[in-house]
């Protein structure tokens, strides 16, 4: 007892080709997008690479853009098989790689499910390559002579000034450390040689932040010198003041921003891998429903995907396989359910036995000799 | 003799109305562009508005945003014919109106070239609402507590930082106006008292700029305060020192922000145009090839087709007497009426 019989005539046949070839350019399209998707995510990871000490892994990026070429190819191609498939002479040039290419198919499902789950995993040592970069970076702020890390004061102001945040934690962790290069301080003065004498380290230590700090949403002009010093200006007090500089730390602007990233790229993805999912059955119906049409009927007894049964059987039953009009039957499994899988356990049990049969003839043949 | 005769058999006729098909739904994708441009100028000049006195001219984003409207409707209803076009059934409900509409595609070409040379023209409109608009922006600086003006500051602010640019024409613009609002000012102290002496209009006045104008670039930390005073950091020259804050004024960057904005838009309308005016060629061709059939229910009939039926000087010729028969028309219908009314 055939499960799921569909009956297909030319007209049918021909509305299912045009089906699939539209589905074909539709997951082209979703190609597209993971592949420009990789290569969006890989120039924002470069862009700030070095807040993350030039470290940060590039792997995800790199596997989404591979993938979305893959994708473009495997499903242009399906794409061009579609459109040949209704003339029997163009035809016959895709048959042999067919099988091959449903079973290539499914395997790049399955590594698209992967790279989505990995979108969601990866936001962890993105976290921590993030806190341990912008401690380094705010220690490098003053090297602007130094190759290699000049461009780090413009880096980390500019990204204070986009995220609306300031220093790793909050904008004390600028007090911490000098960010005043000593080229700019004059060490004959008084005032300077105090403050490198007042700590272990003999750094430059001031309660103040970097410009890219300020609030441009402050009433009054940026404070940015003197902070915990109230009586340094009119007016002020340190501990109600609120809106003068960034209160956000950096670290979670940028881990919620990156984070955020990751999570839209995974649900696109996985809405991408249920596409392509679904274009599975439909062009297998159809390209086994056309792989015997001008010969005799084949019986094929792959049973992979539901699609391939209805191809192979209603290309099996064809009436007449010299007229394409003909009618034919198709159906997901020619038997129950049941008797299917016991087929499929024999024929399993005869090649090991075939197996075996081999190693003792071979070792016959060495013991004679 | 017609203007420019083509011959056209069944092949060629099927070849044309599905091209030009094409090239009307190509077009569609136009009118959606400048639409979409209109609505993307508009919400720019919105967005900057405060900078230009609210009273900027928002001509030409209307006008762009009514002419993406009219391209996408005309050229749907141009594919929409040559769609029905090989079926003389469906063409028929179409033929009476064919002629309106290749005069009113005329009008819609004409109305096209004038929004690109309102996009050439309008730059110099731009250019002088923001000279206004900045000189008085920078006034309201200090103004966080005017309701109206309140968010001015940080308008300013983002401006300068996203432009790259400092006061109107450059950065000394803000040596000249007070831009620290009187309730952070200590007025009982003396350095302020004398301050606001010094000038007649008694401002609080300083050789200084706000944290906007500086420069992430530069290799020391911003030096905003007493820009001109030597001697108050260590090893500062400012004649030389160049990196410190941004040297482009602010005006100069957001005109050429807008215009290059105009520019690029006046030469895709440009670009429209011509398209829409092949359109119209292939559809003349089209309709006078399917009018010219010897024998209508035979398509595999040859037929001419052409662009103009008499010669160009010869078509001009007629629209003037044309015109001047509409004109006298009226002349002899008042004629008429005078002799009633004598009676």
């Amino acid at each position: 007892m055939a499960l799921g019989l569909v009956k297909f005539d030319l007209k049918k046949r021909v509305k299912l080709a045009q089906t699939v070839w539209f589905m074909y350019w539709f997951a082209v399209m979703a190609g597209v997008l993971v592949l420009s998707m990789g290569l969006f995510f890989k120039i924002e990871l470069r862009k700030r690479s070095e807040l993350m000490d030039n470290n940060e892994s590039h792997f995800l990026p790199n596997l989404l853009i591979f993938m979305g070429l893959v994708a473009c190819g495997i499903n242009g191609f399906g794409g061009k098989v579609c459109y040949d498939s209704l003339d029997p002479t163009k035809f016959l040039k895709w048959k042999p790689m067919l099988k091959g290419f449903l079973l290539f198919c499914m395997g790049f499902n399955a590594l698209l499910m992967v790279t989505a789950l990995l979108c969601f995993l990866m936001r962890i040592p993105l976290q921590f390559t993030l806190a341990e970069g912008l401690k380094n970076g705010m220690r490098y702020y003053k090297d602007t002579d130094t190759p290699g890390r000049c461009y780090m004061k413009r880096t980390l102001d500019l990204m204070q000034i986009e995220f609306r945040c300031c220093g790793n934690e909050n904008y004390r962790d600028w007090f911490e450390i000098q960010w005043v290069s000593n080229r700019y301080l004059d060490f004959s003065s008084k005032e300077v040689k105090d403050r490198i004498g007042s700590n272990v380290d003999g750094q430059y230590l001031m309660d103040g932040v970097p410009f890219s700090c300020c609030n441009p949403s402050s009433p009054r002009p940026c404070i940015q010198h003197q902070m915990t010093n109230n009586s340094a200006y009119y007016s002020y007090d340190h501990y109600t003041e609120e809106l003068n500089v960034w209160k956000r730390g950096c670290r979670s602007a940028m881990v919620s921003y990156y984070g955020g990233l990751m999570n839209t790229i995974g649900v696109l993805v996985m809405l991408v891998t249920l596409l392509e999912v679904r274009v599975q059955p439909t062009q297998s119906i159809f390209y086994l429903h056309l792989l015997d049409l001008p010969k005799q009927p084949s019986r094929c007894q792959v049973a992979v995907t539901i699609g391939l049964q209805y191809i192979d059987s209603s290309l099996s039953t064809l009436v007449n396989p010299e007229d394409p009009e003909s009618e034919s039957e198709g159906w997901i499994l020619e038997k129950t359910v049941k008797e299917t899988f016991t087929d499929i356990m024999d024929k399993m049990k005869s090649m090991g036995k075939g197996t075996k049969v081999e190693e003792g003839e071979e070792a016959g043949v060495a013991t004679v000799s | 003799m017609p203007f420019m005769p083509v011959k056209f058999n069944l092949q060629k006729r099927v070849k044309l109305a599905q091209g030009l098909w094409m090239i009307y739904w190509l077009s569609v994708i136009v009118g959606i562009i400048l639409f979409s441009l209109g609505i993307f100028f508009k919400i720019e000049l919105r967005k900057r508005s405060e900078m230009m006195d609210n009273n900027e001219s928002h001509l030409v984003p209307n006008l762009l945003i009514l002419v993406g409207l009219l391209a996408c409707g005309l050229n749907a209803f141009g594919g929409k014919v040559c769609h029905d076009s090989l079926d003389p059934i469906k063409f028929a409900k179409w033929k009476p109106m064919l002629k309106p509409f290749l005069l009113l595609c005329c009008g819609f070409n004409a109305l096209l070239l004038l929004t690109a040379l309102l996009c050439f023209l309008m730059q110099f409109a731009v250019y002088l609402t923001l000279a206004e608009g900045l000189k008085n922006s920078i006034k309201f600086y200090k103004d966080t507590d005017t309701p109206g003006r309140c968010f001015m500051k940080r308008t300013l602010d983002m401006t300068q930082i996203e432009f790259r640019c400092c006061g109107n024409n450059n950065f000394r613009d803000w040596f000249e106006v007070q831009w620290i609002s009187n309730r952070y000012l200590d007025m009982s102290n003396d350095l302020v008292k004398d301050r606001v002496l010094s000038n007649v209009e008694g401002k609080y006045l300083m050789d200084s700029v706000p944290f906007s104008c500086c420069n992430p670039g530069s290799p020391r930390p911003c030096i905003q305060h007493h820009l001109t005073n030597n001697s108050a950091h260590y090893d500062y020259d400012h004649r030389i020192e160049e990196l410190n804050i941004w040297t482009r004024g602010c005006r100069e960057a957001l005109f050429s922000y807008f215009s290059s904005i105009m520019n690029s838009i006046g030469v895709l309308i440009v670009a429209a145009v011509i398209l829409e005016s092949v359109d119209m060629a292939g559809l003349k061709y089209l309709t006078t090839a399917l009018e010219t059939m010897d024998d209508p229910e035979n398509p595999e009939c040859e037929s001419d087709g052409w662009l103009l039926e008499k010669g160009v000087k010869d078509t001009f010729g007629d629209l003037l007497t044309r015109l001047k028969t509409l004109g006298t028309s009226n002349q002899v219908v008042e004629g008429g009426d005078s002799p009633t009314a004598a009676n």
